[in-house]
């Protein structure tokens, strides 16, 4: 009994010492530099969650008396920071998704920075003609979610037949899309009033927010409900079965009748869906911009970012919703860190990298027992 | 609209006539690729991979962009761009060697560090946002050659990689990384540190991209950005797996991809090809390398042969 609850508070109590080293560093860092750590962190937390008093007193006032008279008196703002921390989260929960499904299957999928791109130029490309609302919604979806799925088969095709590894074709792949996008912004998908983005999504296709003057739509739903179906797949299914057992032991599971290029093709591509859905809720679903810029810049790094979102959540579906939440308040307190403490707000990305790198070690809590027995 | 001009023959010919040009061209592209990769493979040969690369080649292009300029020295510079390699090489050997953590987790960790260090560390010591240029103080001076200047690191990269083979093929030491490599359990038996060997290779690879990333930031590009490395790890990373772990084939590889970098860059700059190519179309050029890059693994991949214990931690019984 004991040892079974120490099976699910071991990750918790190892992921909390990551982020505690995590934020060690990065205030050792600022500290070499002269900045104010105590401070930049209290803003950080200040800008992705607010303080609990005005969240509750929106959250009831919201109950009492609906929307409008909640922001008539201005309350309702109290959910702000927490909702821009959960906008933030929506696309970074699917391509957390992407990575976890690759480390479940034993592949390092680092494909979905370029899915991503792929994704969200589908979804822009689906509003070049028109459709009736709600339609128009799913047929983007599909577009992105088919885009990206494809934009993963070279990955799974050359390593099926040439043995290439994912690492590198996915990196190659990231770049190719990359340019690729470039391209389509400035020619086909371009806005021709304004060449510095695609066109915008039409009104028929738009997710639009949930509550006024925050950014917070339906997306976020869209993601979870993606991430349920993908712990129904991998735990509840004979495929996800399949990949998790070609995961833990790929030449037991030959002899146990299992293919694993099949697995391994079914994880590619899983893994490309959720990244492709990444990009379609950035673009259908995160106001204003409700286009795709003429850099990238409003889907850089969210596949990267993702990296780091299965790793903090363990691999695992439900974990990834949980990192997804704590690196969207990291990206959405690094502003107010920046004008609160002056502090660069890539400050929070070297947290990330220190608390992957302490994540890296197998037996985290073991080690102080290593330097003990070393010492003695 | 200016009517294009040039036919098939026309472009080789331009091709032609810039072909000194271009072969100086990619001798410089060739160096930070070539370093990286031929670093990796001694590395790897040891067991102990390292896609932390990448980042590598940042955060010693940041420190020695810094350290040249504090000290108006490039010297200065380029040892503390190997001195940074090192020192990630060690943190990254720490993890997978004695700690048995999984080396690519390690890796990606090593680059997400470097993104945001990087970008950080620009603004606190510059105050400017992602960009700062290299005074000429801080600039490795140039050799004067019969192709032009070139860069000192040049030749020096071509050296390294002759003795970095030679190291490997020819020494005791390169026949231990091998073993550690292969069957570190034997080494065990025989006497032989599985660690501190393991510890040299990968300390050893990682200086090499350290060096790489200095070359990047005070001597070739003479600036530093968030994202001066461009990828060139992970290209380095594909041309380990083209050369089949052989740092003469690694040099060779560098200097292809040296060449394919070039040759997007220069048809994007001849104005004779201008009106001929679609609006636009430069984003096809910069496709290039990352494609060459892909095919070039996918066929040289078949005989390929990696170390037996390749990212695995060695426990003994």
């Amino acid at each position: 009994m004991r040892t079974k609850l120490w099976g699910w508070f071991k990750p918790l109590v190892e992921g909390l010492f990551a982020a505690l080293l995590g934020f060690g560093i990065g205030a050792v860092l600022m500290l070499l530099w002269k900045y104010d750590p105590v401070k930049a962190y209290l803003a950080l937390f200040q800008g992705a969650f607010g303080d609990f008093g005005s969240i509750g007193k929106a959250l009831s006032c919201l109950l009492s008396q609906g929307i409008d008279a909640c922001k008539e008196t201005g309350v309702i703002y109290g959910l702000y920071e927490l909702t821009n921390t959960l906008t933030n989260a929506t696309p970074l929960i699917l391509t957390g998704l992407t990575f976890a499904i690759g480390i479940r299957a034993g592949l390092f999928n680092i494909g979905a920075e370029g899915q991503v791109y792929i994704g969200a130029m589908a979804a822009v490309a689906a509003s070049l003609f028109s459709l009736p609302p709600g339609l128009h919604v799913l047929v983007s979806i599909l577009f992105a979610l088919i885009a990206g799925a494809l934009w993963s088969l070279p990955v799974a095709l050359l390593k099926a037949t040439r043995g290439v590894h994912e690492v590198i074709s996915t990196i190659m792949l990231n770049w190719v899309g990359r340019y690729l996008a470039y391209y389509l912004i400035a020619t086909a998908l371009v806005d021709p009033n304004r060449a510095e983005k695609s066109i915008s999504i039409a009104q028929s296709a738009r997710l639009l927010p949930i509550l006024p003057g925050m950014d917070l739509t339906a997306s976020l739903l869209v993601s979870v409900l993606f991430a349920g179906i993908i712990y129904w797949i991998l735990w509840q299914t004979a495929l996800g079965y399949e990949i998790r057992a070609v995961g833990l032991n790929p030449d037991a599971s030959r002899y146990g009748g299992i293919r694993p290029t099949r697995t391994m093709i079914a994880s590619f591509v899983l893994g490309g869906l959720a990244a492709g859905l990444a990009g379609a809720t950035q673009i259908l679903g995160r106001p204003p911009t409700y286009a795709l810029y003429e850099d990238l810049s409003n889907v850089m790094n969210l596949g990267f970012d993702g990296i780091a979102v299965a790793l903090i959540g363990r691999n695992h579906p439900l974990g990834a919703i949980v990192a997804a939440i704590f690196m969207g308040g990291l990206s959405a307190g690094s502003n107010q860190m920046q004008i609160a403490a002056q502090v660069p707000l890539e400050m929070v990305r070297v947290v990330q990298g220190a608390i992957i790198l302490t994540l890296a070690i197998p037996e985290l809590l073991s080690i102080f027992k290593i330097f003990r027995r070393k010492r003695g | 609209m200016q009517e294009c001009t040039v036919n098939f023959v026309g472009f080789l010919s331009l091709l032609w006539n810039s072909a000194p040009d271009l072969l100086r061209l990619a001798l410089i592209a060739m160096v930070p690729i070539t370093l990286t990769s031929v670093g990796e493979v001694f590395s790897e040969k040891s067991g102990i991979v390292n896609i932390g690369l990448e980042g590598i080649l940042l955060i010693s292009a940041f420190t020695s962009l810094w350290a040249a300029e504090v000290t108006s020295s490039p010297w200065i510079g380029l040892l503390a761009g190997l001195g940074t390699g090192a020192l990630i090489g060690w943190i990254h050997g720490l993890i997978a060697i004695p700690l048995k953590g999984d080396q690519v987790i390690s890796g990606i960790g090593i680059n997400l560090f470097a993104l945001g260090f990087v970008a950080f560390g620009i603004m606190a010591v510059w105050k400017s946002a992602g960009y700062h240029q290299a005074p000429p103080a801080a600039r490795v001076p140039a050799l004067q050659t019969p192709l032009g200047d070139l860069s000192p690191l040049i030749p020096a990269t071509i050296l390294i990689a002759i003795l970095t083979w030679f190291l490997l093929n020819k020494t005791v030491l390169g026949l231990r990384v091998k073993a550690v490599g292969e069957n570190p359990e034997a080494t065990d038996v025989a006497g032989i540190s599985v660690e501190r060997t393991r510890f040299f290779a990968v300390i050893y690879g990682a200086s090499l991209a350290g060096l790489g990333g200095a070359y990047l930031s005070i001597d070739w590009l003479s600036t530093i950005t968030k994202e001066l490395s461009a990828g060139r790890g992970f290209i380095a990373l594909a041309n380990v797996v083209f050369s089949g772990l052989n740092p003469l084939l690694a040099l060779l590889g560098g200097f292809l991809f040296g060449v394919f970098d070039t040759l997007a860059l220069w048809i994007d700059t001849v104005s004779e090809l201008k009106p001929c190519l679609p609006f636009a179309f430069h984003n096809f050029v910069k496709m290039l390398p990352y494609i060459a890059t892909l095919a070039v693994v996918a066929v040289a991949i078949g005989h390929a042969r990696f170390p037996k214990q390749s990212g695995q931690p060695y426990r003994r019984e």
